[in-house]
């Protein structure tokens, strides 16, 4: 579907967005499946209301809210972000939902608090995928406060100007666009503010393969391929991948100093 | 047979004109094709297995179609993966000599092309059929590759190369056993 086309933000690409039937149909959502297609076959399992996300930890004000209540909260923003998956692909998404910025302040970090820690829906009635031990269940990410905090950071509800599909997502997903799709964790249900740098999924998975910070970074090649290059869906010419996506005016100076060979 | 065989990289085609093959086609193809080299050469592996346990004759009458099969795939799959990174050179040497994933998969398709060159009757009596025999032994090499590059490429779900590993490990036994019975007998 063609989406009328609004002015662009000053967070917005104006690369040409990808379909909304390719965007839906070829995702990497491991609780319905290993499979590209699982998503979208499997999808229909998840029911995503009523849902309910518990805000915890290091805050002065911790909340258990319903979803509803919760996106009521914001005025709902676009973004027209780029996505780029570790394994070489990427997409152009058009968002719809909140900063996460916006939800931080809201319930006041504590001054103990240094990390974001988000937390999927477990139920292996609804995820195929959590009857086996691919992954160990439930998907886990993380966020540095700062890292939180910017402004590109975001939470979202909806996608192509539509409710945000169960494989992509719903009814909550985090986007941060300059780091690898995987930091990109979906069905949230839980998010804790912690002291301690939260063990994320993929990082305990294969520590060798995927780190915590995973920056998109075309000089620090996964060891199985090159990241120097990327194919965008619906291109058959690869392209060279930027380094933190092409965001990197707006986010390398949260990494400063820091050996991104080694924090990879 | 090798008619039959060349259905799959038909129906691959098709799909890709039909858009068939989903959001990133080249990827899809490459697995593909990757798939199926893997599979012909486990089945041209089988024969000899299968004629010792049955007595039949008919695998070892389709097992050189099977493994010339299996090199075409092999080289398609090749091919797409060039493709897939516009055939700069620079990128694939620098994959081949520092990923093992790629090495591994490169050194079994290189292992299959004196096996694709050497399938005809006219090589066996060039070669003499013990030379011939040792060899096509590389078979064993290859798809022992073939199956790690499976392994190390998939990202999480090893069960499909642990299949074929399986497989190919019962294949290797029933040859030891027999081998062995058979000079314990002489």
């Amino acid at each position: 579907m063609a989406q009328a086309r609004r002015p662009l933000g000053p967070y917005d690409t104006s690369e040409p967005i990808t379909p909304y039937a390719q965007a839906t149909t070829y995702n990497n959502f491991y609780e319905f499946g290993t499979g590209k297609d699982d998503p979208a076959r499997l999808a229909g399992s998840l029911r995503t209301r009523p849902w309910t996300v518990l805000i915890d930890g290091e805050v002065r004000k911790p909340v258990r809210v319903d979803i509803d209540t919760l996106q009521s909260w914001f005025p709902l923003e676009d973004r027209i972000y780029r996505m780029r998956c570790v394994e070489g692909w990427s997409m152009v998404m058009p968002w719809l939902g909140f900063p996460l910025g916006a939800l931080l302040r809201r319930i006041e970090p504590s001054s103990k608090a240094r990390y974001v820690q988000f937390t999927s829906l477990y139920d292996p009635k609804q995820f195929p995928g959590q009857r086996g031990d691919v992954l160990d269940w439930p998907y886990v990410e993380g966020l540095r406060l700062d890292e939180a905090l910017h402004p590109l950071s975001f939470m979202a509800v909806g996608l192509h100007g539509r409710v945000l599909p169960n494989q992509n997502g719903a009814p909550l997903r985090l986007v941060v666009p300059w780091k690898y799709g995987f930091k990109n964790i979906k069905s949230v249900v839980r998010i804790t503010l912690t002291q301690k740098q939260p063990r994320t999924t993929w990082a305990q998975a294969a520590p060798d393969e995927y780190g915590f910070y995973a920056n998109v970074n075309p000089k620090v090649p996964h060891p199985r391929w090159s990241q120097a290059t990327e194919r965008r869906i619906g291109e058959l010419r690869r392209r060279p991948t930027l380094p933190f996506n092409g965001y990197a005016d707006q986010v390398a100076s949260l990494y400063k100093g820091m050996d991104l060979r080694r924090f990879f | 047979m090798v008619v039959g065989g060349l259905v799959p990289a038909a129906v691959l085609l098709l799909d890709a004109q039909t858009g068939a093959l989903g959001a990133n086609p080249v990827q899809r193809a490459i697995l593909q094709t990757g798939l199926l080299a893997l599979a012909l050469l486990i089945l041209s592996l089988a024969c000899t297995p299968l004629r010792m346990l049955t007595g039949w004759t008919w695998p070892a009458r389709i097992r050189k179609a099977l493994g010339l099969l299996a090199f075409f795939y092999g080289v398609l799959h090749f091919l797409l993966y060039l493709l897939d990174h516009g055939f700069t050179p620079a990128v694939v040497l620098e994959d081949v000599l520092e990923r093992p994933f790629v090495t591994v998969g490169f050194a079994a398709l290189v292992l299959m092309l004196p096996l694709a060159l050497t399938s005809g009757r006219g090589a066996v009596r060039r070669l003499g059929f013990q030379n011939w025999q040792r060899l096509h032994q590389l078979a064993y090499v290859a798809v022992g590759l073939g199956v790690l590059h499976f392994w190390w490429g998939v990202k999480k779900d090893h069960t499909p190369p642990l299949i074929a590993a399986l497989v190919v490990a019962v294949l290797f036994a029933v040859r030891l056993i027999r081998s062995r019975r058979t000079r314990a007998r002489s």
